[in-house]
Parts: C-alpha cells; sequence; structure tokens
C-alpha cells in the first residue's frame, strides 16, 4: 500500500485551473522530487495536499486513508502526520530558534515538555544550530533560519516531509549547509516530497522524481530515466535545457 | 472684580473651587480611563473578528466592519448627542456621565480596533500559513503567532489615539458632564479671568496626557528596538 496516493487531483485558484489529472504514489521511505519550469504548479501540489488550497476533486490518500480537503477534522488529521518546509522558512519571528521548534509539540500536540525540548535541542544540534538555541530568525542567516525551519517539521515527527523550494531563497553559498541537511534526512528513510530546482541534488536523492508543466504530471520515473532517457518532448527539452547551464 | 491677581489666584485656587477643578479632572481621567481601557478591550474584539476568515463568522464580521466605519466617521458629538437622545426616548434615564461613558467606549473602540485590526493585519500572511500547517487553530495562531508581533504595529498609533482622546472627552461638557472643561466653564462665570482659568485647565489636561505620551514613546522604543519580539 501506498504511503501518499493522489489520484485525479484538480485544483484551481478562481477560474484559473493550476492542476490537473495529478496521478502519484509514493511508498513509504521514498524521495520524490517534483521538477519542472516556474508555474508548472509543483509548489501548487504540495499546498493542495498540506490542505493550504482545498482540492477540486480527485482523491488523496494517506497510509490508506482517504481524506476529505472539506472537513476540518480530516485535515487536522492529516496535518498531524506531515509536515512542511517553506521557501521562505516561515518561522515565528517574535520566537527563538529553541521556541520556535518547541511551540507546536508543547502547545498544539500537548506532548511532555522536558522530552520535546531534548528533541529539539538534538536537532538543531543535529542541523548545526545547536549554539544558536536562543538566538530569534531575524539575528540568522537565510540557511540558518531554512536549517531551523526543518527541525520544527521534523520535530512533529513527520511520517511525510513536504520540503518546498527549500534552496530557492538562498545565497548560493547558504544552499549547500541546507542541502546537506536534507541530505542527511533522506539516509534515514523519511518519507520526503522534495520541490527543488537544484537538479543534481535531486539526481543524487531522489527515488522517484516528477516532471511537470503545465499543472500536469509530464513524466515519472527513476532519476536515471528521467535524466538520461526522458520519453516525452517537454522533458526532453526541459532536461535539454538544464543540462546544457 | 478681584482686588490683584494674586487676590484672583487665592480666590480661584480656594477650597470650594479646587474641588470643583479636581471633580472635573476626575471625571475627565475617569472617561478617558473607560474609553481607553473599555475600547481597547472592545476594539480587541471587533479586530479579531475581522481577520477571521471563516464562512460562519462572516455575519460577525460584516456587523464589526460596519461599526468600525460608521463610528469611525460620525463626529464624537454627534455619537453623544444620539446616544443621549437614545437614552431619553427609550426611558432607561442614563445618566449624563453614563451617556458620556457609553459615547466614549462606542467612539473609542471603533477607532481601536480599526488601529488593532491594521497591526493584525500587518503580520506577514506566511505566519498564519504556517501554523495553519501545523494545526494551530485560529485562537491558538492570534495568540502565540499573530498579537506578540503585531503589537510593534499597534502601540505607537493606540497612545497617539488615547492622548486625542483625553482632549475629546472634553465634548461631555455639551451634555453637562462635569468634567474638566465644564469646571473650567463654570469658573470663568463666577467671573475668574478666563487667561487664568483655561490656563489652569492647559496644565490639568498637560498633566493627564503628557505621561501617557511619555510610556507610548517609551514601549514604542522598546519594541522598535526588538522588532518582532
Amino acid at each position: 500500500m501506498p504511503q501518499l496516493e493522489i489520484v485525479d487531483l484538480k485544483a484551481s485558484y478562481g477560474p484559473h485551473t493550476v492542476l490537473e489529472r495529478i496521478n502519484l504514489s509514493v511508498e513509504k521511505g521514498e524521495i520524490v522530487s517534483l521538477i519542472g519550469p516556474s508555474g508548472s504548479g509543483k509548489s501548487t501540489l504540495l499546498r493542495v495536499l498540506t490542505g493550504l488550497l482545498p482540492p477540486e476533486h480527485g482523491t488523496v490518500r494517506l497510509n490508506g486513508k482517504l481524506v476529505n480537503y472539506a472537513d476540518k477534522a480530516a485535515v487536522h488529521a492529516l496535518r498531524s502526520e506531515i509536515a512542511i518546509v517553506f521557501q521562505q522558512y516561515n518561522l515565528f519571528q517574535n520566537m527563538t530558534v529553541l521556541d520556535n521548534v518547541m511551540i507546536t509539540p508543547t502547545r498544539i500536540k500537548g506532548w511532555p515538555r522536558k522530552q520535546v525540548e531534548e528533541h529539539a535541542i538534538g536537532l538543531l544540534t543535529r542541523v548545526g544550530l545547536g549554539h544558536r538555541l536562543k538566538a530569534y530568525p531575524d539575528e540568522l542567516s537565510g540557511g540558518q533560519q531554512q536549517r531551523v525551519a526543518i527541525a520544527r517539521a521534523l520535530a512533529l515527527k513527520p511520517n511525510v516531509l513536504f520540503l518546498d523550494e527549500v534552496t530557492a531563497a538562498l545565497d548560493p553559498e547558504l544552499v549547500t549547509e541546507v542541502l546537506d541537511t536534507v541530505r542527511a534526512l533522506a539516509l534515514e528513510g523519511i518519507t520526503m516530497f522534495i520541490v527543488s530546482h537544484e537538479m543534481s541534488f535531486v539526481r543524487e536523492v531522489s527515488s522517484k522524481v516528477v516532471f511537470m508543466a503545465g499543472g500536469h504530471v509530464i513524466e515519472s520515473g527513476s532519476p536515471q530515466q528521467l535524466f538520461d532517457a526522458p520519453q516525452e518532448a517537454r522533458t526532453r527539452e526541459f532536461v535539454g535545457k538544464i543540462l546544457r547551464h | 472684580m478681584f482686588a490683584s491677581s494674586q487676590a484672583e489666584i487665592a480666590q480661584l485656587f480656594s477650597f470650594y473651587n479646587l474641588l470643583l477643578l479636581l471633580e472635573g479632572f476626575a471625571a475627565t481621567l475617569v472617561l478617558s480611563a473607560l474609553g481607553c481601557f473599555a475600547g481597547f478591550l472592545a476594539g480587541f474584539v471587533v479586530a479579531i473578528v475581522r481577520v477571521t476568515h471563516s464562512r460562519a463568522m462572516a455575519p460577525l464580521r460584516a456587523l464589526a466592519f460596519a461599526y468600525c466605519f460608521l463610528f469611525r466617521r460620525i463626529p464624537f458629538l454627534v455619537t453623544l448627542m444620539l446616544v443621549f437622545f437614545a437614552s431619553q426616548s427609550s426611558k432607561a434615564n442614563l445618566s449624563t456621565f453614563a451617556v458620556a461613558s457609553l459615547s466614549v467606549c462606542l467612539i473609542a473602540s471603533a477607532y481601536l480596533g480599526e488601529i488593532i485590526r491594521s497591526g493584525l493585519e500587518s503580520v506577514h500572511g506566511n505566519q498564519w500559513e504556517a501554523a495553519q500547517t501545523m494545526n494551530f487553530s485560529t485562537f491558538e495562531t492570534l495568540r502565540f503567532v499573530i498579537v506578540p508581533q503585531a503589537w510593534r504595529v499597534v502601540v505607537p498609533p493606540t497612545f497617539g489615539f488615547f492622548v486625542m482622546f483625553i482632549k475629546d472627552t472634553a465634548l461631555a461638557s455639551q451634555i453637562g458632564v462635569m468634567e474638566l472643561t465644564s469646571a473650567g466653564k463654570v469658573l470663568t462665570n463666577k467671573g475668574f479671568s478666563s487667561w487664568l482659568v483655561y490656563g489652569t485647565v492647559l496644565a490639568l489636561y498637560f498633566v493627564m496626557s503628557y505621561p501617557l505620551s511619555r510610556l507610548g514613546k517609551r514601549l514604542e522604543k522598546k519594541l522598535a528596538a526588538t522588532r518582532n519580539r
């Protein structure tokens, strides 16, 4: 049974259809990367899956269980099993690094504070920020903030982790530190859904790559298949352009 | 009427006149404090209602919007008269002080509701989204994330409004409330020099509003230094 199964998903912003006929299945521990040109619907797909944009039709199953996005309780249940890391980090600006990581487990999930704190410090140390626990987000570099955001997501112990262009807002020299963090996660077997423009990274860590364009899934397959022998003309064009640069 | 200005000053600050001025001062202080505190609390509720998004809250949201829209556009004096005549025609028989209190609350909550709403909306939408994906309720998002960040934006105009509002309470004299300006009027009617009386009234208004504006400045500085914290 796939951990996440998407069937015939469609979503729109008002009259503008942004996703159509999306079919995907993700096995447990798989790392699926969404690639494609800007505006192809990659980030929108993550927004739909995390309940930020309700789908127009289609079904999503998490661990075999149908997610009804119109039902608040169902979305609540879904969100307790997933976590998302945003392109702009979206850290809570009024909280320290440690509080950012601890707030949801302690205040929302009601987990015991002492254990949460130990876990949070462990996670922050793992992403290389054990020495900045008391710092506020605006005192950190973009790369550091993104690593805090990753630690915050991991503190929720998610079954599926969504990463939405986590390096897109970073200076080139900060990209590596974030990618190294994600690379380490990939080795731990956590199911991940990654939207990225870092093609060499995608190729290295993904178990499956999905190429999207114009709100559709054009092609999907292993990184080797997609990058070395793309079947569709649109994929070939995209991959060709990337390889030229 | 008075032999010399010294005699006039001594007369003006006689026990009963001082009592009258103090009574006026206290009424102005109570009206202002009521407007500021009750207005802030009610304004906070109005602002929270206005930043909700759920469909179920739509009627309340429309009501809160209409309330702010209306009461921010009516002069304080007109509100005062409206409440005064409404109280008379409904036979509620409210005292003039109660009418003035109700009016200051109506006006202050509309203004402060708008100030607080703009503060809440100044917090970036991505903060709401992050909280939403982590299962924060609207109340939890406001409590833990939005309100602590909105203070920075809310404080300066709020204190500006408080200071302005203290002066506006002088209009309560129009329906016969014995507040500071009314006390001044009574004293000039008694024959004291307008310069002397209103100079004293001015000093008393200053005594009330200056500490408030200083406090506002201090808070503003403190919040500016810590930015979003």
